[in-house]
């Protein structure tokens, strides 16, 4: 009996390690280390968005007062900085690339990115926007480390500057944006944080409120024994 | 009042003798253990899987256009829908997890033996249904793992000899899985497998209550008729159908004792379940997995194309076996084998306390076989994982004949009279 609950034990460990090996494979990612109860880098995050990624990347299963509500945005503040294109605060964040030209253009259509840091993990987000290289065979001179044959731009090139690829292949440090590579991390990191938060926005809320429920479970597991053991009492 | 009321009804419908027959004296053995949690914990979550299906369903719509952007509405627009939805994805493996234990637990204590072989199967029966149940509600999302999870399993049926391509024409309602098959497969996920499902679930119950809960001893509570003495007996009251035919021995009425303890363990199951569903309710990639964040494609595939972890084992015979047809088939057997059990068991001692090493050990190499299978279906196929596999598989298959083998004169240690402590 014992030997057969140790065996099921040593069975589900190995189950555990052998899964952790099968989910370890891709590329070396860089950890982004973003924080989602960071309104600020949240916000700078979506700053970014409009202004480099939203012209050819929708969040269409995002609104725009859902972000400004959660993201602590002013509505006023959000009209007249967040928006330009005169919709409705209600509005999902969406642009009006036509999805069949755009796909002639790139190659294929830009993706939404609502779901992107989901898919791929905000890690994946971070360093495939820091990977971009030289490459004067792709159609925009440029290729990536993370994402080989991409067919998007490097739109972030003239905060960046450019890198190349040594010997190695490893990609070398960008020389001649307008930010230094700690600022064009920072700026990257806060761009993460903000597609992960859209990836799930109730996240917070979620892990906030598990605390609660779980504390509550605990006392309500102790009563529950203690009602056992007290009904039990006259079971031999 | 509540009194003059009852009565009214008992005149008109059998309340309190069901409720008695069933719960208040019905005769369940003193000493079950951890194991017996988890039929109950399997009712929990086939509730908590209606209830909040029920309300996904309001909100969810099932088209090929709308149903990938509804999830997302569920999950953002509706108020607390990112809740309902993780408590039914997060169900569904939970599910499975209760489900698998609650079979280990009959395996282990032989409570699909004689008078229990109808009990054992309705409770396949089940697991079948729940498993298409499951099959189904993954297309829902139309998530392009959902697509191409189901564009694998169907497929399968087209191995079948010349009725194959006709028939998954058939499932699928066109030649591609598209808003046809995500139609069908909605109306037999919400109405027609539920309704199998609580059927089967109530039949499940009948049964046992009609020849009785087995018990980690394997030793029967329900004695012949005038065989214990009467101080012997139990001291507890029981429903007359059980004290009529039987001397009840070593038997705790199930309320308030059992459903007391069912309380305990609904608590700790809950914390693992909300401790999951609250802080990972993807499950690590394999509650939802993350190509699932993408709709459905049929013009790209997933670079691996693995299905949920439950159907993980299953799964892996299909592809251990290069040939489609034999694949299938093996497939198949895997869950008709287990249907089977009770015959392939020629034994007579019930638990793996009294039988011999043998039978324990080839439980354990059961469970080995079982849990490899199912950690080899949710990775990336390789040769090595194949061979892996293969191995797996004979212990697997071996489990049953070797069962069938040594149970007709097995060595078996005496079985007690009376469940000791």
């Amino acid at each position: 009996m014992k030997n057969l609950i140790k065996a099921i034990a040593f069975g589900l460990v190995t189950l555990v390690s052998m899964s952790a090996l099968a989910s370890s494979g891709g590329a070396n990612l860089d950890h982004a280390n973003n924080d989602l109860t960071d309104k600020e880098s949240l916000k700078k995050g979506f700053k970014t968005y409009i202004n480099y990624c939203l012209g050819c990347h929708q969040l269409q299963y995002q609104r725009y007062n859902r972000t400004f509500t959660d993201l602590g945005i002013e509505e006023a503040d959000g009209l007249e900085n967040y928006m330009y294109t005169g919709e409705k605060s209600g509005d999902h964040i969406t642009n009006t690339m036509p999805q069949k030209e755009a796909a002639k253009w790139f190659g294929t259509a830009p993706p939404d990115l609502t779901l992107e840091a989901r898919l791929r993990s905000p890690d994946w987000i971070y360093t495939y926007l820091r990977s971009f290289y030289m490459d004067s065979e792709r159609p925009f001179g440029v290729n990536n480390k993370v994402f080989k044959d991409v067919g998007m731009p490097h739109v972030l090139q003239d905060l960046q500057g450019v890198s190349s690829i040594d010997e190695h292949g490893n990609v070398t440090p960008a020389m001649g944006g307008s930010l230094t590579i700690e600022e064009y991390d920072v700026l990257v990191r806060d761009l993460t944080n903000f597609l992960e938060y859209v990836g799930e926005p109730s996240k917070l809320e979620r892990e906030g409120m598990g605390v609660n429920v779980l504390i509550f479970l605990f006392i309500f597991f102790i009563l529950s024994y203690f009602l056992k053991k007290e009904y039990w009492k006259d079971v031999h | 009042m509540l009194t003059n009321f009852m009565a009214w009804m008992d005149k008109r419908l059998p309340l309190t003798d069901a409720w008695n027959k069933h719960l208040a004296q019905y005769p369940a053995p003193k000493n079950f253990n951890f194991w017996y949690f988890f039929g109950s914990l399997a009712m929990l979550v086939l509730v908590n899987q209606i209830i909040t299906g029920v309300w996904l369903t309001m909100s969810y719509e099932p088209s090929g256009d709308g149903a990938f952007a509804s999830v997302e509405y569920i999950m953002r627009d509706v108020d607390y829908g990112w809740l309902l939805r993780y408590m039914h994805s997060t169900g569904a493996s939970a599910f499975f997890v209760v489900v698998y234990l609650h079979m280990m637990r009959g395996l282990m204590y032989g409570s699909y033996q004689k008078p229990r072989e109808l009990l054992w199967i309705f409770g396949m029966l089940i697991f079948l249904v729940l498993m298409a149940e499951a099959f189904m509600g993954y297309l829902l999302p139309w998530g392009n793992m959902s697509y191409w999870g189901a564009q694998v399993i169907i497929s399968l049926f087209g191995a079948i000899p010349i009725i194959g391509d006709d028939l998954t024409l058939w499932i699928r309602g066109d030649y591609v899985i598209s808003g046809a098959t995500l139609n069908r497969f909605f109306a037999l996920h919400v109405i027609a497998m539920p309704l199998v499902l609580v059927i089967l679930v109530f039949l499940h119950i009948l049964a046992l209550h009609e020849v009785g809960s087995n018990n980690p001893e394997g030793i029967e509570v329900k004695k012949k008729k005038g065989s214990i003495k009467p101080e012997d007996q139990s001291k507890f009251t029981f429903h007359k159908q059980y004290t009529e035919k039987y001397d009840i021995v070593d038997a705790i009425p199930f309320h308030p004792y059992y459903s007391v303890k069912d309380i305990m363990g609904v608590a700790g199951f809950l914390i693992i379940f909300c401790w999951v569903m609250f802080f990972a309710p993807d499950g690590g990639g394999y509650f939802i997995e993350a190509p699932n964040f993408e709709p459905a494609n049929n013009l790209k595939t997933p670079e691996h194309i693995v299905p949920v972890w439950y159907f993980g084992p299953f799964f892996t015979f299909v592809r251990i076996i290069p040939d489609k047809l034999f694949g299938a088939i093996t497939m198949f057997s895997a869950i008709i084998v287990l249907f089977l059990v009770p015959w392939f068991d020629r034994g007579v001692v019930k638990s793996v306390k009294y039988r011999s090493k043998l039978h324990l050990f080839n439980l354990i190499q059961f469970s080995i076989s079982f849990i490899v299978l199912g950690v080899l279906g949710t990775m990336p196929a390789s040769p090595l994982a194949n061979n892996i596999g293969i191995v797996a598989a004979f212990g697997y298959f071996g489990f049953f004949v070797a069962l069938w083998f040594y149970s007709k004169n097995e060595k078996c240690k005496p079985v007690p009279e009376r469940i000791s402590h």
